[in-house]
């Protein structure tokens, strides 16, 4: 009872589904609240769009740029609601995404995660070189390698490899000049 | 940090992630009687910029430096004397071979030659409609009224059109059919091509709408013409300037709009400060801070005197992941610096923002931005007696409008930002809106024009304005919208000066 009127007021760090207001940093259990992660079977199977969009943003972009009709909304201003089972993990929505807000995260692979994420930053990144992975709070967890990497519009989709226990962490990268 | 730059330094942008700036021939222009270079296309304000020139005049008693502030020609910040000519708005002035330049020190001259400024010839130009204001409102404007066969003229202040989407190089939300998904820049480009290619309007740029007559006579001054203009209907689409705030040292060069910024590095590819502090975090101080780190700058932090973020998410959460704090109970206590900002303090404030003693930080930048808002420009509507309100949740004061955009002055029509301050999308959406109310006016109530109005109604004020995070808006805009039958009781106690078109 007392958590739960501590997490109503807002007092526990993390859990308020409110807290991202204040800190522009959207947690893993927020959006497991929010229906925008999709279950451990799913991702354990293959790479699967992740939409860290919480707020009802007028924008329907994702909704059309998928071609497997994966992304689906009511009204303009929903949440996009992602079918787990149609999504491919292709990318396209990554690159049309106006707010930069959708990641795809691979996690069938034994040893490594993929994590891709858009990039509108110089230099370009380059397949095969490491840069750094950056969580969303902007501190380098280390370094990864670049396994693709493609534009559309001046923004890159660049798929690397992360630590399989920072892949719900890894959220961007920087190439080094 | 060097305060005083010597006009060698290149503070010009070479590379860019998203822009590929499109520089016109170097020319040679005078600055204070030295020879300096700049490249056509760029604003005489911007290529000063671009060698180092921080200090645009010194103030009228105290002689203090002054900087530029909103580089889009709304406030007075970088007038200075060109070819003689003082007060000229230097952020809206092209630069040109052999331009002379110079600072004004306190109040002006009055010029005693007339030189460039002689006015060739009046005009009277004759049109249905005209459009003041060549941003997303007043292009999308045009476009309806011209597209029905309505002679359409749109006047510009600026030299170029596309109003503030030249400088939005983030990709626009919204639905495909709304240009969502398109970079601002890209956007503006696409209704600029469209306005230029369209034989029913003409454009009029550096031209600057003075005033409303008597008798619905408008008056517009270009570089060296004058006309006058009896239109059918008036759509004012002005937009809006950046709000200022009061703190220590807000007069040191360095301290800018965050949108005149944006208008450096984006129009002009000019990287405005090396090391940047964003007071704010609306949608503005955000996407600038983003687009600053795109351009090869260093955001120390944005300070938000709230407690929570102002802009949406995702946007704060693209600067979160480059590791720009954002810095919420916040605010600015001083900017401090000699000739130019070399840092800021801030300080926390409790609940009902008061500076908590003891709680103050110094940020060595050379930049501070402004990102506090914006105030709609309505002069023209104040001028001509429209019923006004002041509406904090518009910006400032409006006029009174129908749902289809018409004011209490009949015949004159407001859209965009200075109809109340939102973002481009719903400018575009009003624009078009505030041109086909003036086609079912002017050319008779058509079925197809009257339904593509109530879908566009529709969407902008059920679907479009839903979300919570814009229920502040579109509270000030409901507050100021008013029925056709209240509209007329309206104009039975405030009788219009002046009204446009037959009635």
């Amino acid at each position: 009872m007392e958590s739960t009127l501590r997490f109503i007021r807002g007092e526990i760090m993390g859990e308020n589904t409110l807290n991202f207001r204040s800190t522009g940093i959207i947690g893993t259990e927020e959006l497991r609240k929010l229906g925008l992660l999709p279950p451990e079977e799913r991702l354990a199977k293959g790479p699967v769009a992740i939409v860290e969009c919480p707020e009802l943003i007028p924008c329907n972009i994702c909704v059309d740029a998928c071609h497997l009709k994966a992304i689906t909304m009511e009204k303009i201003i929903d949440i996009p609601k992602v079918d787990w089972e149609k999504c491919i993990g292709c990318g396209t929505c990554v690159a049309l995404c106006p707010g930069l807000a959708i990641f795809v995260v691979d996690l069938s692979k034994p040893d490594k995660a993929l994590v891709t994420v858009p990039h509108e930053f110089l230099p370009a990144p380059k397949v095969s070189e490491e840069v750094w992975l950056l969580g969303r709070d902007g501190r380098r967890l280390g370094k990864g390698r670049v396994v693709r990497a493609w534009e559309r519009n001046k923004t890159w989709v660049v798929t690397v490899e992360v630590p399989k226990e920072l892949a719900m962490e890894v959220r961007a990268i920087w190439v080094e000049k | 940090m060097p305060c005083t730059r010597n006009l060698l330094s290149d503070r010009r942008i070479w590379s860019h992630p998203i822009l590929t700036f499109k520089r016109g021939r170097k020319v040679k222009f005078f600055f204070e009687g030295r020879e300096v270079e700049a490249y056509e296309g760029e604003s005489i304000a911007a290529a000063l910029y671009a060698i180092g020139v921080d200090i645009f005049s010194y103030s009228i008693k105290l002689k203090r430096p002054r900087g530029a502030f909103c580089m889009i020609g709304k406030c007075s910040s970088c007038f200075m004397k060109v070819d003689g000519i003082p007060n000229t708005r230097t952020c809206i002035e092209p630069v040109r071979e052999g331009v002379k330049v110079e600072r004004q020190k306190g109040l002006a001259e009055i010029p005693t030659n007339g030189g460039e400024s002689d006015v060739e010839d009046e005009e009277v130009l004759e049109t249905d409609v005209l459009v003041i204001g060549g941003g997303p409102a007043g292009l999308s404007a045009a476009l309806a009224t011209a597209k029905y066969g309505l002679k359409t003229v749109i006047v510009n202040e600026h030299f170029k059109l596309g109003g503030q989407l030249l400088k939005q190089t983030h990709k626009f939300f919204g639905s495909k059919d709304l240009f969502g998904g398109l970079r601002g820049f890209q956007i503006g480009e696409e209704l600029s091509r469209k306005v230029m290619g369209n034989p029913n309007i003409k454009v009029l740029l550096q031209t600057v709408a003075y005033g409303i007559f008597r008798g619905g006579w408008v008056g517009l001054a270009g570089k060296n013409k004058l006309y006058r203009v009896k239109p059918k209907a008036v759509i004012v689409a002005s937009g809006a300037s950046e709000n200022f705030l009061t703190f220590p040292g807000n007069d040191l060069p360095g301290v800018m709009g965050a949108g005149g910024a944006q208008t450096l590095m984006n129009e002009y590819g000019i990287l405005p400060g090396d090391e940047v502090l964003t007071v704010g975090s609306g949608n503005v101080g955000l996407i600038v801070s983003y687009q600053l780190l795109q351009a090869g700058a260093k955001v120390k932090a944005i300070v938000e005197i709230l407690p929570e973020i102002g802009g949406w998410f995702v946007h704060a959460a693209k600067v979160r992941r480059y590791g720009i704090p954002i810095l919420t109970r916040h605010t600015l206590k001083a900017v401090w610096g000699r000739e130019r900002v070399e840092g800021a303090t801030i300080v926390q404030v409790d609940e009902k923002f008061r500076p908590i003693p003891g709680t103050e930080k110094d940020i060595e930048c050379d930049l501070v931005l402004i990102a506090v808002g914006l105030t709609p420009d309505t002069r023209l509507f104040a001028q001509a007696g429209a019923v006004m309100r002041w509406v904090p949740e518009a910006g400032g004061p409006v006029p009174l409008r129908t749902r289809y955009l018409e004011v209490s002055i009949p015949g004159m029509y407001i859209a965009g930002d200075a109809s109340g301050i939102e973002e481009a999308t719903t400018a575009m959406l009003e624009g078009e809106i505030a041109g086909l109310s003036v086609v079912t006016k002017l050319a008779g109530p058509k079925a197809e024009v009257i339904e593509r109005r109530e879908k566009l109604l529709k969407f902008l004020w059920d679907e479009y304005r839903a979300s919570p995070l814009m229920a502040r808006a579109k509270a000030g805009k409901e507050s100021v919208t008013v029925s056709e039958e209240e509209m007329e009781e309206i104009r039975k106690w405030n009788p219009p000066f002046v009204s446009f078109g037959v009635r």
